[in-house]
């Protein structure tokens, strides 16, 4: 087996994404699409910062004519503003290291999460590829979704910008991208400066639609066979909706992979482990406990972030896993702190603005702020703006079988899966495909909470409401963990509305690692490279870790040599069997069907039955005795008389027999090989036959 | 090796289906029905011979429930709280959900209705379930370390599944009922080829070929749409579930095209409710449905309106949906007594009415007095109209399914006696394979497949991953002997491909079973090879 480790993704939305090669297929898990990357890109530019644009882009250009070769020059352009960002219709950033692989060569795709397939039409749309994707019905369903919406938020851009005049934009130019600032150049082109072939205008609508149909969906733990050799099975993760790990079965051993995992969930299916155990190799591709210490304190007013308590948790407590009321309750808490803070600035006159596109802090925040508003008696109206919105909304009240078990037991007693069904119906939430349809006009109203995409803060409705109300002191902004805040608003500065950061738990946690990977009993293990740094995962441990990075090929070795057959007993019982009696060794030459099914050989009866040759070719082994031999030829009435051969090493012959009556022939015996030489085929094969009965034969 | 059937119930009749099977030292019982045709000990299945001494923890491995109808999960509440079952039960996502609605609808008319001593309360009903796991289409579940279990789509009414069983080597699927045709509201039945011991399924069409379901619809709506113009009363019959939507979407559909106005009831909260149920369940109906959530769900009835008691004797025509079907008591029984009596007025009956209820005493004489019970009669005027589509699988679909499966052995329950018998008969003749028609409490045994296990070696699975064609001509002489009655099939060219003859097993006392190649085998026995060529000059 090998595995390469092809991005570690950054978060929730750019999940990581590797190659495996497993008993000979090749496996691509994740085709994600880095969407962090859009902060590059300006907003649509209104036409006062269109005008500015124009003029600052002269003055660069003329900065950097007269700086060749002036390093302090260029230490000053360097400094990062509104204008120096992209001006132009954003192109996309792919999985750099995807492109080293022929597409047409992979076998099969698993997509374990709908932020996962983001990236896939850019795959399925080239020429050749032909692999088999796999994708939980639920993160199909919410991946398409997410796709569409992408690509009606980017019309915008096309729009405004005109259609493209080539293949190739002008900022992708490498005298524009050295004049960038540093921070947009590390973007772009990644901490190396190699991501340059990454980059890609976005698919089409119909490209999406292709790809959609190209896709098997799953349910959990349902069995999918690629090949008859590879038995892929999906397991909630409790991530998101649909999202999963992932078991594959063959005859040479099994893996498990484990993407970004969650115990508890408010609306997904929790993550389920104990599907996972007892693998020969685990790869463990949960990044999230690893990015958690390190960015969390970048917003400048609140910060709630999760406090790390790195104290390891005994096995023991391993069976409470998806019960953790210690994670639950600290959740309880965000959710408080950001409903209250919500309700003093809607207090104070302000609007609350909430571009976060995590579908499970969404619906937690819709059910959580819809009931503070309800207790502090405050009618402001709650809009969800998005293209998708509608479809969302009915979507997740029809999959309860994606859903914990607290929304399931809703289901069993007939109550609506999700509060919004019933606040859609009691009008205390609007939702609106876009931020210039007439309902939304003529229903508007201020202040007011707002639900809208996107968290990049580049395209969709979050824009203009930002730019509406960023010089507000009384609004607030709820973004979810955004890795650089001060790029993000940049386009919007001067900023004075409120900004509050909140960061869910998500992801294994540091602490359970050790204790998961004890319960779950793998073989080996595959972990990040960071993990090492930050557990002792060696020490008193069952199995061996292998550490990977990005970009490197690990080898695994398979444990088994050999496969097994299993043999059906009807079979069995035609069998012709031999013993060799010193050993006693009982042989027998096999006959049958050999199939591969659901990663398993099979011999089975054959159904016409035929009399097949195979017991014509026999293998002989030993040698003749040559008295036997004669013994044998004089009862069926054969005689000769028997030529010795000349005992010097370099003759092959041992001795030949010659026969006169009833007819002539010889039989000569060799050390490797017996040759009966005669004028009539009659006469050969039944002297032939006398020679096999002498001989022991297989 | 060998499968154990005790049939506890649905054999060679339709009611109380309930079937015991002992796999390789598992045993699952599907379902657990009750008959809707007895009111004495006979309802439920002869539990005792499931374990003498009535210890059912250990005596059953899980319960499997096929769908929420009443003769399939009746008497599950009784079981497990009256019995004292508390082990594994598994059903659907929507079985788990509309089954307590079933058992609790039962539970009223048996107790409120007729008086009767119930035979198991409400809370139990909600205990009973507390023990179900639900499961999801074609999800593997691992019942416990031998037996794995996987529900497959079935048709017949929303979330009914066929269910698939492996214990070891042995598979078999039981069915429980479904349908193969699609319809208004429902996919048809879909499963995966599969490599069984034993098929267990429903017959309860086994002689009926069915045409078009879309002729015998319009039939339906005729007779609806020509009663109510003429200010007739149309009471529809039905159980809560089911049929009620199925009806209601194609009557939905029908009023919209044609612009009719005249009001369309539900009887009582329950279908109201039901209908609830069944738009969060959307996904699990058929591909045009399901495709309508977003917009508009299917389920939202725009003409439906609640039916109060008061609203029997109101004049003017309306279309009613009341339960329970087969009119076998409760409202639809009272709401009979009242509007039977005009000729006006039209009553719909399904394909299939258990007898001793009114309805199959109406299906077997349709005009003149009908006895309600020994001091009632009721002189019946009205006209009635048979259902001519059902949510069961024809004859041909029963057929289709043992063809496409093609599995060892065929048990049929859940049909007439006389009917089974000619199907028992077909299959046996059209596809040569074993069949059975047990009656009630009789057991059939049947050997199940084993595997012997086997390590192979790489170099002969190698082997046999390339091919190794041997051409063998046939001489004229050699069609000319042979005894094939039709000599043209026999191919002058015969291509032979023998990669698995170059496989040897080697069992060697005190070692697991080895297979390898016979280039391999000289190295092991430490033997030369010796080769004997003939030939003549």
């Amino acid at each position: 087996m090998k595995f390469t480790c092809l991005s570690k993704g950054r978060g929730f939305h750019f999940p990581p994404c590797h190659m495996l090669n497993f008993c000979g297929i090749r496996i691509l898990l994740d085709c994600p699409l880095d969407l962090s990357a859009l902060l590059a890109f300006s907003p649509i530019p209104t036409s006062l910062d269109c005008l500015s644009v124009v003029e600052s882009f002269n003055t660069e250009a003329n900065g950097f004519d007269s700086g060749v070769g002036f390093g302090k020059r260029q230490k000053i352009e360097k400094l990062l503003h509104a204008q120096s960002l992209l001006f132009a219709e954003p192109w996309y950033k792919t999985v750099n290291n995807l492109h080293l692989w022929n597409s047409s060569f992979i076998d099969v795709v698993l997509i374990s999460s709908p932020m996962g397939i983001m990236g896939l039409p850019f795959l399925t749309r080239i020429k050749g590829f032909s692999a088999k994707i796999y994708v939980t019905e639920a993160s199909a369903r919410l991946g398409q979704l997410m796709m569409e919406d992408l690509i009606s938020m980017h019309v915008e851009f096309r729009h405004f910008y005109g259609p493209e005049e080539s293949n190739f934009p002008s900022w992708l130019r490498q005298e524009e991208l050295e004049i960038l600032p540093s921070e947009l150049r590390e973007i772009i082109l990644g901490k190396d400066g190699l991501e340059w072939g990454g980059w890609m205008p976005l698919y089409s609508a119909a490209d999406v639609k292709d790809c959609m149909l190209k896709i098997n969906t799953l349910n959990y733990a349902e069995e999918a066979c690629y090949n008859g050799t590879l038995v892929i099975k999906a397991f909630s993760s409790g991530m998101e909706i649909g999202s999963c790990n992932w078991v594959l079965n063959s005859p040479k051993g099994d893996i498990a992979y484990v993407s970004g995992s969650s115990f508890i969930s408010a609306h997904a299916m929790p993550f389920d482990y104990c599907s996972l155990q007892g693998t020969c190799a685990l790869i463990y591709s949960d990044f999230f406990s690893l990015g958690d210490t390190q960015d969390s304190s970048d917003a400048d007013n609140y910060s709630v972030s999760a406090a790390d308590k790195l104290q390891p948790m005994s096995s023991q407590d391993l069976a409470g896993f998806n019960h953790n009321s210690v994670e639950n309750s600290e959740e309880k808490e965000k959710l408080d702190f950001i409903c209250s803070n919500t309700i003093n600035y809607i207090q104070k006159g302000g609007s609350v603005l909430i571009p976060i596109d995590r579908l499970g802090t969404v619906l937690l925040l819709l059910e959580e702020m819809t009931a503070s508003l309800e207790a502090s008696d405050l009618k402001v109206p709650v809009y969800i703006i998005s293209s998708m919105a509608e479809e969302l909304l009915a979507l997740l009240n029809i999959i309860p079988e994606w859903l914990c078990k607290q929304r399931q037991e809703k289901l069993f007693a007939g109550e609506q899966l999700f509060a919004h069904v019933n606040l859609l119906k009691e009008k205390k939430i609007h939702v609106v495909p876009a931020i210039h349809s007439h309902e939304l006009l003529t229903n508007w109203q201020e202040p007011c909470i707002v639900f809208c995409p996107h968290w990049s803060m580049r395209m969709g409705p979050v824009v203009h409401l930002l730019r509406q109300w960023c010089g507000n002191p009384n609004s607030l902004l709820i973004l979810e963990d955004v890795l650089n805040l001060e790029l993000a608003l940049l386009p919007f500065q001067p900023v004075a509305m409120k900004v509050l950061q909140c960061l869910f738990p998500s992801g294994i946690g540091l602490q359970t690692v050790q204790p998961l990977l004890k319960l779950l009993r793998p073989k080996t293990v595959l972990c990040p490279e960071e993990l090492r740094l930050q557990t002792n995962l060696s020490s008193e441990n069952s199995f061996s870790v292998l550490y990977y990075t990005e970009a490197e090929t690990l080898k695994v070795p398979y444990r088994k040599h050999s496969s097994e057959i299993k043999i059906a007993t009807d079979l069995a019982s035609h069998f012709y069997w031999k013993t060799f009696k010193k050993e006693e060794i009982n042989i027998t030459k096999l006959k049958g069907e050999l199939l591969m099914e659901n990663g398993r050989h099979h011999l089975l009866l054959e159904n016409d039955n035929k009399n097949s040759s195979s017991n014509k070719s026999l293998e002989h082994l030993g040698l003749p005795d040559s008295e036997k031999l004669m013994a044998a030829l004089s009862k069926m009435g054969i005689s000769g008389n028997i030529e010795h051969g000349m005992s010097d090493a370099k003759s092959q012959t041992a001795c030949t027999i010659h026969i006169h009556d009833p007819y002539k022939a010889s039989i000569e015996i060799g050390t490797t090989g017996t040759i009966i030489t005669t004028a009539d085929e009659n006469v050969a094969s039944s002297i032939y036959k006398i020679i096999d009965n002498i001989l022991k034969a297989v | 090796m060998a499968i154990e059937t005790l049939v506890l119930g649905a054999g060679q009749e339709v009611g109380k289906s309930c079937v015991l099977v002992t796999i390789n030292g598992k045993r699952i019982m599907f379902d657990c029905g009750m008959h809707m045709g007895f009111l004495d000990h006979r309802r439920y299945p002869d539990f005792t011979l499931v374990d003498p001494n009535q210890d059912f923890n250990s005596a059953i491995t899980c319960i499997i429930i096929t769908h929420f109808h009443l003769d399939h999960v009746g008497a599950l509440a009784y079981f497990t709280e009256v019995c004292g079952y508390s082990g594994p039960i598994y059903m659907t996502y929507p079985t788990k959900a509309l089954a307590p609605l079933m058992l609790e609808d039962y539970r009223k008319v048996m107790v409120d209705r007729r008086g009767e001593e119930e035979l198991f309360s409400s809370n139990q009903i909600a205990e009973c379930m507390k023990k179900v796991t639900a499961v999801d289409l074609r999800q593997t579940v691992q019942v416990d370390e031998d037996l794995q279990i996987r529900a497959y789509y079935a048709g017949h009414v929303i979330g009914a599944a066929m269910f698939y069983a492996k214990v070891g080597d042995a598979e078999m699927v039981y069915t429980g009922d479904y349908n193969m045709t699609p319809d208004r509201h429902l996919g048809a039945a879909q499963i995966d080829r599969l490599r069984l011991d034993l098929l267990i399924t429903e017959s309860t069409y086994a002689t009926t070929i069915r045409d078009s379901r879309y002729a015998r619809e319009r039939e339906f709506l005729k007779a609806v749409h020509k009663c109510v113009s003429c200010g007739g009363k149309v009471l529809i019959p039905t159980f809560a579930l089911g049929r009620a939507q199925e009806l209601c979407i194609l009557l939905e559909d029908y009023w919209e095209r044609m612009n009719l106005k005249v009001p369309i009831y539900f009887s009582a909260g329950l279908t109201i409710q039901a209908n609830a149920y069944y738009k969060m369940l959307i996904s699990w109906t058929s591909q045009k449905i399901k495709d309508t959530y977003s917009k508009h769900n299917a389920f939202d009835f725009k003409n439906v309106q609640k039916f109060e008691k008061s609203m029997i004797d109101a004049p003017g025509p309306c279309v009613l949906f009341a339960t329970p079907g087969m009119i076998s008591g409760g409202f639809s029984l009272e709401v009979f007594k009242h509007w039977a009596v005009s000729e006006n007025n039209l009553v719909t009956l399904p394909g299939y009415c258990v007898a001793g209820t009114i309805g199959h005493k109406l299906m077997s004489d349709k005009r003149g007095k009908v006895d309600l019970d020994a001091n009632t009669r009721i002189d019946v005027r009205c006209q009635v109209h048979q259902l001519a589509f059902s949510p069961h699988t024809d004859s041909k679909g029963i057929m289709d399914l043992v063809n496409f499966l093609a599995p060892k052995h065929v048990i049929l329950v859940h049909g007439e006696k006389h009917k089974m018998a000619s199907l028992k008969e077909k299959i046996h003749s059209e596809f040569g394979i074993q069949c059975y028609d047990p009656a009630n409490n009789e057991t059939i045994c049947i050997p199940s497949t084993h595997y012997v296990n086997a390590e192979a070696s790489d170099t002969f699975i190698r082997s046999c991953l390339s091919p190794n064609f041997t051409f063998q001509k046939c001489n004229s002489a050699d069609i000319y002997n042979s005894t094939t009655p039709d000599k043209n099939l026999m191919p002058m060219l015969q291509v032979e491909d023998e990669r698995v003859s170059e496989g040897v097993l080697v069992v060697e006392k005190g070692k697991k079973a080895k297979i390898v190649h016979q280039d391999e085998l000289l190295l092991m026995l430490e033997e030369q090879k010796h080769d004997t060529l003939s030939g003549t000059f």
